[in-house]
């Protein structure tokens, strides 16, 4: 892991917790992390399913974020992209705070995801589920779609071969005129990352991207994530129980136990972290009978 | 003109056809005589329920929001046209229809958006059910407020006996009635098949992923509102124009249940063509019924039942599956896929 090196990020402030020292790939050393979450948390009620949480992402780096059932993991996404307010802390997106903003409003400031739950259009093809992916990159106005004005075919052309082009990371162009809700599983899957990336995010989430997937199927996803990053230069990440994907393909990761990060570090740091093998598996020595 | 034909849906140019032959049919008739009186009272409310049943599509098919307010909306638009056509005409008794009426269209249309707009703010914060009866009382509140402004004749009615042409009254509408309707229709379906109809039907098929996708979920939802009602609007000032009594307990829920029975019935979604068949079907069906005089709203009601099961029991599936000939759009389908996908395929290999 000669390529890796560990750099405590740089912040201006020190109001909230200090910022964590996370590994950055050498390739973003030196730039400004394009997500800076400091201090999150939410409390539902008298739980508090999120607290403490802190995290660094710099620009085109694959982090995973990992965690028993019911750690808080996804909670943890819905924080990001603004469906829950939370309860402490703060999120910088490229150094600008997304508190107050509405979930479409993140999305537009660079923030991507997909869901654990699949969440497709699934009355609508899928090179319309793309292009609704493109809505906000898309410049047609009302009058030019109601009266089909040049600049109605000209939106049209562009998004359409924009979203064929976007399906092809997939090779998924021989899909584009099935409808969404007929595709498999697998598939399923896939075009939602397609769709998340046809917003032109800075960060992509991927809630359990290899959920329902075979092991060759998941290993493709695999050469497919790297590529989305090198391709599009964004950071990304990922929710995913599949281990051999997170140690794979991460190059950083965060542990979530309680609603709490109970480690952050190399994969191979994780592999041997004693809190994390706890919190998967169990103390060894209280066995009480 | 296959350049034209290419640019747009197969759909949406078969609607368009549709429409064309209905009307070209009724002009014909007409022009003929061959057009019974029963039927030349027919042709105009057949023109504005078609155009009522596509833009309720519009709100339940596309946005998939069930509104029950669409007479409201009507209403707004009759009063607001008629009485600004009777104004007109008053003041300029020479003045011609073809100037006054689509004045009137366009502002009672205008008017109906507003109340569009103004119903669909609070409307945001329910849904299903919930909105079904918002809607529903607004409608109410309409027709209650109309009946209490004594300008627009409160509960007699606002009489338009000025505006409604004397003699050939179908035959004089009729232009009006289809011009409206053809554009309408024209915009509605551009409308889906722009960037905007693929967010609204986004937000249909699932809300959560729309505004992941960066789309302004009450914004569209606001939007739609506006446009269907601003359609419900015209229609209603093409009502208020062939028929010489305005009454403001005619909009109501009653109406909104007929227009929405022909949307269920035509099929909802991005396809108009079932809603103008349906509209035109259900305006007549009530009237061929007459020769069974006490009978005629039991065998209305039973033909209702019989259509709805025909269409949607599951178990009626195998027998509307042989005589659909879907078949042959099956194959029709396949093929238009297989060439896109095949053009696709190509536009790639050039791209390399």
């Amino acid at each position: 892991m000669s390529d890796r090196k560990t750099v405590m990020s740089v912040n201006g402030t020190e109001m909230f917790s200090p910022p964590s020292n996370i590994l950055i790939p050498t390739r973003d050393e030196g730039k400004k992390p394009v997500l800076d979450v400091r201090g999150l948390g939410i409390d539902f009620g008298g739980l508090r399913a999120v607290d403490e949480f802190t995290i660094t992402v710099s620009p085109t780096e694959i982090s995973g974020l990992i965690g028993p059932n019911g750690a808080g993991k996804t909670t943890v996404f819905n924080l990001l992209t603004n469906v829950y307010k939370p309860t402490r802390g703060a999120i910088l997106l490229d150094g600008h705070p997304t508190a107050g903003k509405s979930v479409a409003q993140v999305n537009r400031m660079g923030i991507a995801r997909t869901f654990q739950n699949i969440r497709l259009f699934d009355q609508m093809t899928v090179l319309d589920n793309v292009r609704v992916g493109m809505s906000n990159n898309t410049r047609c106005n009302f009058a030019e779609s109601f009266l089909r004005l040049p600049g109605y075919f000209k939106a049209e052309k562009r998004s359409r071969e924009r979203a064929l082009e976007l399906l092809s990371i997939f090779n998924m162009e021989s899909e584009a005129y099935t409808l969404a809700g007929n595709l498999p599983y697998g598939a399923q899957r896939r075009l939602e990352i397609i769709r998340a990336l046809a917003t032109e995010p800075k960060v992509l989430l991927l809630d359990e991207p290899a959920a329902g997937m075979n092991p060759s199927e998941t290993h493709a996803l695999m050469e497919s994530i790297r590529q989305i990053r090198d391709q599009f230069g964004i950071a990304i990440v990922l929710i995913e129980h599949d281990m051999n994907l997170v140690m794979g393909v991460c190059e950083g990761i965060a542990v979530l136990n309680f609603g709490k990060v109970i480690a952050k570090g190399t994969p191979d740091q994780i592999k041997n972290n004693e809190a994390v093998i706890e919190a998967y598996l169990g103390r060894q020595e209280k066995k009480e009978a | 003109m296959k350049k034209f034909l290419s640019k747009i849906n197969r759909r949406d140019a078969l609607t368009l056809l549709v429409l064309v032959g209905i009307f070209a049919f009724f002009f014909i008739m007409l022009q003929t005589g061959a057009a019974s009186h029963q039927f030349k009272n027919m042709i105009i409310p057949m023109t504005y329920y078609i155009l009522l049943a596509i833009s309720l599509n519009l709100m339940v098919g596309v946005l998939g929001e069930l509104s029950l307010g669409h007479a409201g909306f009507m209403s707004v638009g009759a009063y607001t046209g008629c009485f600004l056509s009777v104004m007109l005409v008053e003041h300029f008794p020479d003045l011609p229809m073809f100037v006054y009426l689509p004045v009137a269209m366009l502002c009672g249309g205008l008017m109906a958006a507003l109340f569009g707009v103004i119903i669909g703010i609070p409307a945001l914060r329910v849904k299903g059910d919930y909105l079904a009866i918002v809607t529903l009382a607004f409608c109410e509140i309409i027709k209650t407020v109309i009946i209490n402004l004594d300008f627009l004749g409160g509960a007699i009615g606002f009489d338009t006996d000025k505006i409604v042409p004397d003699r050939n009254k179908a035959l004089t509408l009729l232009p009006y009635a289809a011009f409206a309707v053809i554009v309408s229709a024209i915009l509605i379906m551009n409308l889906v098949r722009s960037k905007h109809g693929r967010a609204i039907m986004a937000v249909r098929d699932n809300r959560i992923a729309a505004e992941a996708c960066g789309i302004n979920v009450n914004f569209y939802k606001v939007a739609v509102f506006g446009i269907a009602a601003f359609f419900a609007g015209v229609a209603g000032v093409l009502y208020g124009h062939n028929d010489v009594l305005l009454k403001s307990s005619t909009f109501d829920f009653n109406m909104s249940i007929e227009i929405l029975i022909m949307v269920v019935l035509g099929g909802m979604g991005s396809n108009m063509l079932g809603s103008v068949i349906a509209a035109v079907v259900m305006t007549a069906l009530p009237e061929i019924l007459r020769d069974f005089s006490d009978y005629r709203m039991l065998i209305y009601s039973v033909m209702l039942i019989v259509i709805m099961l025909f269409t949607s029991a599951p178990a009626l599936a195998g027998i509307r599956e042989r005589l659909s000939l879907n078949f042959i759009k099956d194959a029709v389908t396949k093929r238009i896929a297989a060439a896109k996908a095949k053009k696709a395929n190509k536009t790639k290999e050039e791209q390399k």
